[in-house]
């Protein structure tokens, strides 16, 4: 029998939501790790009982917690992220230079094919990798010492590194996304770097199309056509045909082309999804109707999915980490606010159904696709 | 020779259920005298998982939002090698860790 498992990070702890494969009854376990806020909550693909939950709260900083049975029980796992050698400075806010301060994890990116190795991205921004399931962590360090690392600036929810974007072709190969310096590739298993940026244009820093300084917030590919990566950028919704070494826009149509998440369909690399928001001031959607845009096209022609969701008074945001899609047959489509509405579409996007109303505002949304999919 | 004290500690909530203690918790430290960060050495070997969460792991500062009370003194501001008050190094009164109240 098939099922999912949605696993949902908030403000004040993870909840599991559960399901068959129809998507139409659910069961919500939670809160777990009360008060904690839960930047990011995932599984491993090569062994679904194993789930990770990246914590932090401003009082006790960052704990990373483990599950080996589903999520039933939970143990602590490593939360020393030392920045390796002395870490330099980047900048601040007002442009002057800050040292490198470790303060929570943003993203877990398990492996594919090994339970025990994962990585994971932080603020201050930089890559850290696990080979023993999450319990020690040693950092990826080329990368924070790529020779932009002293420009580097936050963006308003701080310098992390919030997208983890793996090349399912190669182990070696990795697209990261850092707010707000940009995107960075390696095709070296981390030991080299360079700037993928090219053809990103933001207003708002000095040179519009530097190398470095674009507000990235998102990533997303399809595993059977990776090349193809989707960005939604602070604005602007962009596509690369080339792994990330050039990006054009594909945001025309849309209301806003403002946003935080992008997602591709498990089954049709053409299709992606994101949730235009007004504005960086106005972090709600357009008109005050919560609207997910689906492009059949990878981008350029844009339809409104509406059916289910709220299209009047609705000021909640989605966050960048807060869409997910399952693999079931039908695929289906998540969406956490801040509103604490999860919402799910088991047809694709063409209906909307909420799963819970009423959570803390949803930080992070992954789906587990469990038994027979495809 | 020295002695052993057993020092009783009281963490805020968050940090008991993380480390899965009921109450306080009572933690072999050498002395008397005890130092506050020699009791904190000895909760940290105890319980690993608290590490960084008391005290930042590089500077061995305290987290901005936490403070240690006991005998109804502030030692937050305290060396870490100063001594605890006597009544705490014989187990008569803990050393209270606690989260600031915030968020309005």
């Amino acid at each position: 029998m098939s099922g999912v498992r949605v696993l949902v990070g908030t403000r004040k702890g993870v909840f599991v939501l559960t399901a068959d494969g129809t998507r139409r009854d659910w069961t919500v376990t939670g809160p777990l790790f009360g008060g904690w806020e839960a930047y990011h909550v995932t599984g491993s693909p090569s062994d679904p009982d194993r789930l990770w939950a990246a914590l932090s709260m401003g009082w006790f900083g960052q704990q990373l917690q483990r599950s080996d049975d589903g999520g039933r029980s939970w143990a602590p796992g490593g939360n020393d992220f030392s920045y390796a050698g002395v870490p330099g400075t980047h900048q601040s806010f007002d442009g002057t230079p800050h040292p490198w301060e470790f303060t929570r994890v943003w993203k877990l990116a398990p492996s594919p094919s090994d339970p025990d190795t994962l990585l994971a991205g932080v603020q201050d921004a930089a890559l850290f990798r696990s080979v023993d399931g999450g319990d020690s962590w040693t950092e990826v360090r080329g990368l924070r010492e790529h020779g932009s690392g002293p420009h580097w600036q936050p963006g308003a929810g701080g310098m992390c590194l919030h997208t983890i974007c793996p090349d399912p072709r190669d182990d070696a190969a990795l697209l990261v996304a850092i707010s707000a310096a940009g995107v960075f590739r390696t095709d070296d298993g981390g030991a080299s770097w360079r700037a993928a940026n090219r053809g990103l244009v933001s207003d708002g820093i000095p040179d519009p199309d530097a190398e470095v300084g674009h507000c990235v917030h998102k990533l997303a590919r399809h595993p059977d056509r990776p090349d193809t990566v989707y960005m939604q950028k602070h604005w602007d919704v962009m596509r690369s045909d080339d792994g990330g070494d050039s990006w054009y826009d594909i945001g025309d149509g849309l209301p806003s082309d403002f946003g935080f998440v992008v997602d591709v369909h498990a089954h049709e690399p053409d299709t992606v999804y994101v949730v235009p928001i007004t504005s960086d001031a106005e972090h709600y959607p357009p008109d005050g109707r919560l609207r997910v845009y689906r492009s059949r096209t990878g981008g350029g022609r844009w339809e409104p999915l509406t059916s289910g969701l709220p299209q009047e008074h609705c000021y909640v945001d989605v966050l960048r980490d807060a869409m997910a899609v399952d693999r079931l047959d039908e695929c289906g489509i998540y969406v956490g606010t801040t509103g604490g509405q999860v919402y799910a579409s088991p047809d694709a996007g063409d209906t909307w159904t909420p799963i819970v109303r009423d959570l803390p505002a949803v930080l992070s949304v992954e789906v587990q696709t469990l038994g027979a999919a495809s | 020779m020295t002695a052993t004290c057993a020092v009783r500690v009281l963490l805020p909530a968050q940090l008991r259920r993380l480390a899965r203690v009921d109450g306080e918790l009572t933690v072999p430290v050498a002395g008397p005298p005890v130092s506050l960060g020699a009791v904190l050495d000895a909760v940290e070997r105890r319980h690993p998982e608290l590490g960084g969460t008391i005290r930042d792991r590089g500077s061995g500062r305290r987290r901005p939002y936490l403070r240690y009370f006991a005998c109804e003194e502030d030692l937050s501001h305290s060396p870490a090698g100063a001594a605890l008050p006597p009544a705490v190094a014989r187990g008569d009164e803990p050393l209270l860790v606690v989260g600031a109240m915030a968020g309005g």
